[in-house]
């Protein structure tokens, strides 16, 4: 008889059986093994450098010849939604040179790049149907004209900075605003702007003062002091006066409101004259 | 001594009560010539109806077998383990093939043991009913009322299970609770076994990380499958031929009430066929299964059986012998245990119960003609049992060497009452105690 091998487990093995069969090793047994079977398959096939390199090569040659195919190459840009002095700065900005492969447009950088842009609020950037770049682009509109130190610059409704001009009379339909702060509180700067509307000719400008209150400043050096509360109101009383009472057409140099209570009139020179002279 | 009995069984018995609510236990067959492993599914659920027609038979619906391996028993003798690191080996052998068959770990295991020389004792016990209707508690105290014999400081009781109940003159009764009476008495079938061989056994299984659910004698439990219900009831004999040992056990009123082992089994067979021939002893095995006999005509005369078949002799001499002689050295020595079986018998008392039934199973009573040999020897109502057909068997684990592992999962699946199964009553328990502290009171005041 030839010699048997014991057909016995030995003690160490009967145990990993058994452990193999508890059932919380189910669904390691189920998954694990054939993952950890696979992955080191993968693992001892790239473990050669050369086979490495010529997988990542096959991969991006597949790549390109994919994103030039007729199919998906981009050919061109359209900006929806912005004026054409914008456009032409988004078309700048971005520089996209066609015909493009879809693989290689970055469209989150591209519109970073777009939003980067003053003048532009929200962008999305979009590859549709027969190569079409599409950037959709909510442009700020200029509500206010800003005058600064350093120059003159328009924002929008909500204080952000569209653009810079040369002068203020590139824009005479906005409103001028002035002083430190004054970005801060251009939605109020607006409804003063709308409220001024019988006394716009003569109308200079709304000042920022202390980034709490507004000055209007009108010709002849005459100036309204507002409250910093309930600004509104109280510019309203001002024109309310003027229109029954012609208050602005007199020789008053201040109307200070800024206690709405208790409203201040400062005479202009001449009339304080009058008032002593006679 | 009984509280140490209780404490060991109880624990058993708790942790088959695991086993149960887990739904899985495993049964352990370890014999002489083979081990083999069952695992059982309880599940009371299962659809007894479309299942290969195995009807509502002995309440055996109540289990199915998921797992079964069999494998060479090594290192017992006598149904004994004698070299304990083999008999381990070849125990997780059997439980790792029939875990690979069930795909389930099994944790919890009943065993059988043939070997370690069993007595049977009868014990008698009375008292009187405390109110009229008998409880739970006048059954553990007319239980625990059973004067023990002195066993043996060596041996362990098995099993110690109440067979009949007595009350006022009314016998035969299986459960006395609620009835009315005044004295309830009770006879106990109690069958003790050396307490080395079964403490090797169950070392054996804790080797193999698997906790002890239950131990039983295996000619009771092959007893159990092999003898069909009439002959529980009516009396009958089961002589479980193995390897090694030879069980001998007698069933009345569907309780065991004797039960007795022979040394003297199979492998003896074998043995004196290698001897007579001076051949190995697998081959003897071979010829023996394959060819053998104890019932030789004319024929068997000129039927000669290649002996040296696979021998590697340097002189290439093949030697055969006639099926006669095979059957003249196999006849005396199945003859010798069979009548070691009569004599074990009629020394209980075998042939005063009503149905003298005799039902041979175990390996060696695969022999051809050894029905017919019986009946010479034994009398006339012999036959040959096999197990009883349980769910999910596979077909080769159905035949009679098997019918001990059979027996076991029914065992598994409907316990028998044992007497630690009730209380201990309290006076019994709280002797020492209260004794301790009489005496400290005596000592303090």
């Amino acid at each position: 008889m030839r010699a048997m091998k014991d057909p016995a487990p030995s003690r160490l093995e009967y145990r990993m059986k058994r452990l193999m069969l508890r059932r919380s090793m189910r669904p390691f047994r189920r998954y694990g093994m054939p993952v950890i079977a696979l992955a080191t398959l993968a693992g001892l096939w790239a473990v050669d450098e050369g086979r490495r390199e010529s997988t990542a090569a096959l991969v991006a040659e597949l790549r390109n010849e994919i994103g030039e195919r007729p199919e998906l190459v981009v050919r061109m840009m359209i900006v929806e939604g912005a004026s054409p002095e914008l456009a032409a700065s988004i078309r700048e900005s971005l520089s996209v040179e066609f015909p493009v492969s879809p693989f290689n447009l970055r469209l989150a950088e591209l519109s970073e790049k777009v939003l980067a842009l003053d003048a532009v609020a929200h962008a999305s950037l979009q590859v549709r149907s027969r190569g079409v770049l599409v950037v959709e682009v909510d442009e700020r509109v200029p509500v206010a004209v800003w005058r600064r130190d350093d120059g003159v610059a328009l924002l929008d409704k909500t204080g952000y900075r569209v653009a810079s001009v040369p002068s203020r009379a590139s824009r005479p339909d906005l409103p001028l605003v002035a002083g430190p702060g004054a970005d801060a509180a251009i939605p109020e700067a607006v409804q003063l702007f709308d409220v001024a509307r019988p006394i716009r000719d003569r109308l200079r400008g709304f000042i920022r003062v202390g980034e709490r209150r507004w000055d209007v400043v009108l010709d002849r050096g005459q100036a309204i002091k507002l409250p910093e509360t309930q600004a509104v109101t109280a510019f309203k009383k001002v024109i309310e006066l003027d229109v029954a009472q012609d208050l602005l057409e007199r020789d008053i140099s201040v109307v200070d409101f800024r206690n709405p209570q208790r409203p201040v009139l400062r005479l202009g020179q001449t009339a304080f004259g009058t008032i002593h002279d006679g | 001594m009984m509280g140490d009995l209780y404490r060991n069984q109880r624990a058993m018995r708790a942790m088959r009560q695991t086993a149960m609510q887990r739904g899985v236990i495993a049964v352990l067959d370890v014999g002489t010539s083979k081990i083999a492993c069952l695992i059982l599914v309880l599940d009371e659920s299962l659809d007894p109806e479309n299942d290969e027609g195995i009807g509502n038979l002995a309440g055996q619906e109540k289990f199915r077998v998921i797992g079964a391996a069999t494998t060479r028993s090594r290192g017992v003798e006598f149904g004994e383990a004698t070299v304990l690191r083999e008999t381990e080996r070849a125990i997780r052998t059997a439980v790792q093939a029939a875990q690979k068959m069930a795909q389930c770990r099994v944790d919890h295991v009943m065993a059988c043991a043939s070997g370690g020389r069993p007595r049977s004792y009868g014990l008698a016990g009375q008292v009187q009913v405390e109110r009229e209707i008998v409880t739970e508690s006048d059954v553990a105290h007319v239980l625990a009322s059973c004067d023990i014999p002195d066993y043996g400081a060596d041996r362990e009781i098995l099993h110690a299970q109440p067979v009949n109940f007595v009350l006022d003159h009314r016998s035969g009764l299986t459960d006395p609770r609620n009835q009315i009476g005044q004295r309830l008495a009770c006879d106990m079938h109690m069958l003790t076994a050396d307490r080395a061989p079964i403490g090797n056994l169950a070392h054996c299984v804790r080797r193999c990380d698997l906790e002890l659910a239950g131990l039983a004698m295996s000619s009771y439990v092959s007893g159990i499958s092999a003898l069909v219900e009439d002959e529980q009831e009516l009396g009958a004999a089961c002589i479980d031929m193995g390897g090694g040992t030879t069980g001998i056990s007698i069933f009345l009123k569907r309780h065991m009430i004797y039960a007795d082992a022979v040394r003297l089994g199979g492998e003896h067979v074998t043995h004196d066929i290698a001897m007579g021939f001076k051949i190995p002893m697998n081959v003897a095995e071979r010829i023996k299964t394959f060819h053998g006999g104890v019932v030789a005509t004319g024929v068997d005369d000129r039927d000669m059986i290649e002996i040296d078949a696979e021998s590697d002799r340097w002189d290439g001499e093949r030697r055969a012998v006639s099926r006669a002689e095979l059957i003249g050295i196999m006849r005396p020595r199945v003859e010798e245990i069979l009548e070691a079986a009569r004599e074990r018998l009629d020394a209980a008392g075998f042939e005063h119960l009503p149905s003298r039934q005799i039902v041979l199973t175990g390996g060696a009573s695969q022999v051809p003609g050894i029905d017919s040999l019986a009946a010479r020897i034994l009398g006339q109502q012999v036959r040959i049992g096999h197990p009883l057909r349980v769910r999910g068997l596979p077909q080769a684990v159905t035949g009679t060497a098997f019918s001990s592992a059979v027996g076991l999962s029914l065992l598994a699946a409907h316990p028998q009452d044992e007497c630690w199964d009730f209380e201990l009553p309290l006076d019994v328990r709280a002797a020492r105690p209260l004794k301790r502290a009489v005496k400290w009171f005596r000592a303090n005041w």
